[in-house]
C-alpha cells in the first residue's frame, strides 16, 4: 500500500518496520464480553434508568406522547421565554414540528445555509436548538446522536439551550448493545456522538459547573411509544 | 556523560512538599477522586471482569499494532481523513505547521491533548507566529500563567479558586475578582467561544481510534474538543501509535472503564466519533481533517515485551489518583509531561533511564498503582525492571540509557556487601562488629545519611540472630 502523505513516506516505513521487526509474542488473548451481556433491562426499565443517570448530570426530561410533542417544546419555549428555536428542516424531527409550529411567538429558525454564511447568527442570535436522536442508552444515561445534512453538528452543540426528541422505544441497554443495534461497527456517518448532559466542568476546585462551552441546559422531550 | 542534565525529582519533591497549600489542594482532589471512583465499582466482581476484558482487547490491539496502523490510514483515507506519520516530535511539530501555512492558519483552538503537550507544540506554534489557544478550561488556566499541566485528566488541579479568581481578574479584559465557580467559568466562556468562532483551525487528542471503521474517538465533558473539532475550517488530530483499536465494539468497554477510572462518572457529557471532514450536503464541519500519527519512542518501548504494557495506558490518570508519593507531592515535580506512576515508567523509557533515574526510584512499589490500573499495567513491576535497566548494560534490551544510572559508590558498595556475604568468616566478623559497635555510628555517616534523614537510626541488636541461634545450642534453621 502507498502511503497517503508522500512528502515523509520515510517516517511511515521506519515506524512500521520497528513494529514487525518486534516480532508478536504470543496468541490473541480472548475477549470475554460477559460484563458487557449482563446488562440487560426490560424497555420501562430502559426508560427509568436512562431517566436516572441523566438527570444526575442536570439533565431535564419533559413528558410527550406521539401526537403531543411538538405541542409539548412550544410550551417549554413560551415559559422559558426563547425567542427562538433551532431546527433542521428536511429532518424528521424538524420537519414534524415545523409542520406543527404557529407562526406567532417563538420563532423557528431553519439551519439551512452552510455555516460559513450563518457562523454569526448562530454563535449570537440562537437561543436553543432542536435535534432528534436515533437512540438512547440505559446504562449510564445517553442520547445517541448522528447529525449530518439534515441536523447539522453544531445544533446540538453552540445554542445555550439543546431540545432533543428521544423516543422511549429506541433507548437501548448500553452503548456496546447500541453500537451493534444502530450498525455502527461497520460504518459511521462523518460525525456521531453520545451526549448525557449539558456541558459541564469540575477543573477549578473539582466543583461542578455546568455549561461551560457548550448547552447550558439540555432537555430530553421523552415521547412515550412503548406498548 | 548526562550528569550535568540530571533532573532531580528528589529536590523538587522536597520543595513540594513544604508547600502546605499544594499539599491540600492535591490532598483534597485525590480523595475526591478515590471516593469517586469506588462508587463507580460497587461490585468487584464486574470491576475485575471489565478489567480483564479491557486488558483483552489493549493487548490484542498491541499483538496487532503494524496491522491495525495500516488498517486505520486506509480506513481514514477512505473516509478522507488524510493521515501523517512523525518518528520524533519535531517532525509532527513541522507537520502540523505544514498543514496550518498550507491553510493560511493563523490561530489554533486547542481540546485537551497530552500528546500535544509531549511535542511542546504550543511554544513551537508561537515561535512561528501562531497563536495556540487551549480551550478546556484547566489547560486555559494554566496556560494563562504560562504553566504545564500537573494532572493528565485535571491539569489545574494544583490551583484552588482563590489563585483562579485572582489570575483571572489579572489576565481576562474587563474581568472582575469573584471567588464563585459559575462566574469564573462563565468568564472563560465568554472568552473562548469568541475564539471558537474566530479560528482558522482546531486540534485535538485522540482517545481511541478505531481501524476498523476509521472513526477518531473524543471523550469529554466540556464540549470545547466539539467546539475545536467542528467549528473551524480545518481539524488536525494528533495520537500517540498505540491509540489504535480493532472495532468500535472494542472501544464501549474501554470508553466505560475509562470515564469510571478517571472521574468517577459513568459516562462523560460528550462521547465525540469523528470519521470523516464536512460531508457531502453537510452544512458544518471542518472541511479537511488531518490525522498525525507520533512514535516519539513509543516503537522502541514496543519491542520489548514486558515494557511493552506500557503501551496498553489509556490515560485515565487513576494511577496518580490513588499515589502516595503523587497525592503529597503533585504534578510538577515530576518535571515531565506524564506525572504520577504511568509516568514514572514512561518517561524514563522516553527519554532515558540515565537521565530520569531519580523517576524510577521515587516510588515506595506500594502497588496501588497496579491495582487500580483498568488495563492491569503492571507499574510496578516495571518500576524495578528499568531500576535493574539503569544499573545493568547488559541486559540485552532496547531500554535507552541503560547502565547509565549505575555510580561508583553504588558499585562499591554493593561488591563489599557481595564480597562479605560469600565469606562466612568475612561476614561473621563484620555482624559481630556491627552489632558491637553499630550503636557507636553516627547517623551523619556515609550511606547512613540518606537513611537516617527523615527517619530515626536503626539500633541494630546486641547479637545477631546466627550468634543466638549457636548459644542457644540451634543448629539447623
Amino acid at each position: 500500500m502507498s502511503s497517503p502523505n508522500p512528502s515523509a513516506p520515510d517516517s511511515r516505513t521506519a515506524i512500521l518496520g520497528r513494529l514487525r521487526a518486534a516480532g508478536d509474542s504470543g496468541p490473541l488473548p480472548a475477549l470475554d464480553t460477559a460484563v458487557l451481556e449482563r446488562r440487560q433491562w426490560d424497555p420501562a426499565e430502559r426508560v427509568t434508568r436512562l431517566r436516572k443517570g441523566m438527570e444526575a448530570v442536570h439533565t431535564e426530561f419533559l413528558d410527550a406522547k406521539s401526537d403531543t410533542w411538538p405541542a409539548v417544546i412550544r410550551v417549554f419555549c413560551e415559559r422559558e421565554g426563547l425567542k427562538n428555536l433551532l431546527y433542521g428542516p428536511t429532518s424528521e424531527a424538524g420537519s414534524a414540528l415545523a409542520a406543527a409550529w404557529a407562526p406567532e411567538g417563538p420563532q423557528l429558525k431553519p439551519y439551512d445555509r452552510p455555516v460559513e454564511a450563518f457562523k454569526q447568527e448562530l454563535f449570537g442570535d440562537i437561543d436553543a436548538g432542536f435535534t432528534g436522536t436515533v437512540g438512547g442508552v440505559a446504562e449510564t444515561g445517553g442520547l445517541l446522536l448522528m447529525p449530518g445534512p439534515a441536523e447539522p453538528r453544531l445544533m446540538s452543540l453552540v445554542p445555550p439551550v439543546h431540545i432533543a426528541l428521544l423516543r422511549a422505544s429506541t433507548i437501548q441497554d448500553s452503548f456496546w448493545s447500541a453500537v451493534k443495534a444502530l450498525g455502527w461497527g461497520r460504518a459511521l456517518p462523518p460525525n456521531a456522538l453520545m451526549i448525557s448532559g449539558p456541558s459541564k466542568t469540575a477543573d477549578i476546585e473539582q466543583t461542578l459547573a455546568y455549561g461551560v462551552h457548550g448547552p447550558k441546559r439540555l432537555i430530553v422531550v421523552l415521547v412515550d411509544d412503548l406498548k | 556523560m548526562h550528569a550535568e542534565k540530571e533532573i532531580h525529582f528528589r529536590d523538587a519533591a522536597a520543595k513540594a512538599l513544604l508547600d502546605p497549600q499544594l499539599r491540600a489542594n492535591f490532598r483534597r482532589a485525590m480523595d475526591g477522586l478515590i471516593a469517586k471512583r469506588l462508587a463507580q465499582f460497587p461490585d468487584p466482581r464486574d470491576l475485575q471482569d471489565l478489567r480483564d476484558l479491557s486488558t483483552a482487547i489493549r493487548s490484542r490491539s498491541l499483538l496487532c499494532l503494524p496491522e491495525l496502523l495500516e488498517q486505520l490510514e486506509a480506513s481514514c483515507a477512505k473516509n478522507g481523513i488524510k493521515v501523517h506519520w512523525a518518528e520524533t516530535c519535531e517532525q509532527a511539530n513541522q507537520l502540523i505547521l505544514g498543514i496550518l501555512q498550507a491553510k493560511g492558519a493563523k490561530t489554533l483552538v486547542k481540546g485537551k491533548s497530552m500528546v500535544s503537550e509531549e511535542m511542546h507544540l504550543n511554544a513551537f506554534l508561537e515561535s512561528k507566529g501562531i497563536e495556540a489557544l487551549e480551550s478546556d478550561l484547566g489547560e486555559y488556566i494554566i496556560q494563562l500563567d504560562g504553566e504545564t499541566p500537573s494532572h493528565i485528566i485535571m491539569p489545574a488541579i494544583h490551583k484552588n479558586k482563590d489563585q483562579i479568581a485572582r489570575q483571572f481578574s489579572q489576565k481576562i479584559k474587563d474581568a472582575k475578582y469573584t471567588e464563585d465557580v459559575d462566574e469564573l467559568t462563565a468568564m472563560a466562556r465568554k472568552v473562548l467561544r469568541q475564539k471558537f468562532l474566530d479560528a482558522d483551525a482546531g486540534l485535538s487528542g485522540v482517545n481511541f481510534a478505531v481501524a476498523e471503521t476509521g472513526t477518531l474517538c473524543l471523550v469529554e465533558n466540556e464540549g470545547n474538543g466539539r467546539m475545536s473539532t467542528h467549528v473551524p475550517p480545518l481539524h488536525i488530530a494528533v495520537m500517540g501509535l498505540e491509540k489504535v483499536v480493532a472495532r468500535l465494539e472494542d472501544v464501549a468497554p474501554l470508553y466505560a472503564i475509562l470515564t469510571r477510572s478517571a472521574t468517577g462518572q459513568a459516562v462523560s457529557t460528550y462521547f465525540n466519533l469523528i470519521t470523516g471532514p464536512r460531508g457531502e450536503g453537510e452544512k458544518d464541519g471542518p472541511q479537511e481533517v488531518h490525522l498525525v500519527i507520533l512514535d516519539n519512542g513509543r516503537s522502541r518501548i514496543y519491542a520489548d515485551p514486558q515494557l511493552r504494557a506500557t503501551l496498553r495506558c489509556i490515560r485515565c490518570g487513576a494511577c496518580m489518583n490513588h499515589c502516595p508519593v503523587y497525592t503529597r507531592v503533585g504534578g510538577h515535580a515530576y518535571e515531565a509531561v506524564y506525572p504520577g506512576p504511568i509516568g514514572k515508567i514512561l518517561t524514563p523509557q522516553m527519554e532515558g533511564v540515565g537521565v530520569r533515574h531519580d523517576l524510577i526510584h521515587g516510588s515506595s512499589l506500594c502497588g496501588a498503582c497496579g491495582e487500580v490500573c483498568p488495563v492491569e499495567i503492571p507499574i510496578p513491576e516495571i518500576l524495578v525492571r528499568l531500576r535493574r535497566e539503569a544499573t545493568h548494560e547488559d541486559m540485552g534490551s532496547t531500554v535507552v540509557g541503560k547502565g547509565t544510572g549505575r555510580t561508583a559508590s553504588e558499585d562499591w558498595a554493593w561488591r563489599l556487601w557481595a564480597g562479605v556475604l560469600k565469606r562466612p568468616a568475612l561476614y561473621r566478623v563484620a555482624t559481630w562488629f556491627a552489632t558491637r559497635f553499630g550503636k557507636a555510628l553516627p547517623a551523619s555517616a556515609p550511606l547512613i545519611r540518606n537513611w537516617t534523614q527523615s527517619r530515626t537510626k536503626p539500633v541494630p541488636a546486641r547479637r545477631s540472630l546466627s550468634e543466638r541461634m549457636r548459644a542457644e545450642g540451634v543448629s539447623h534453621e
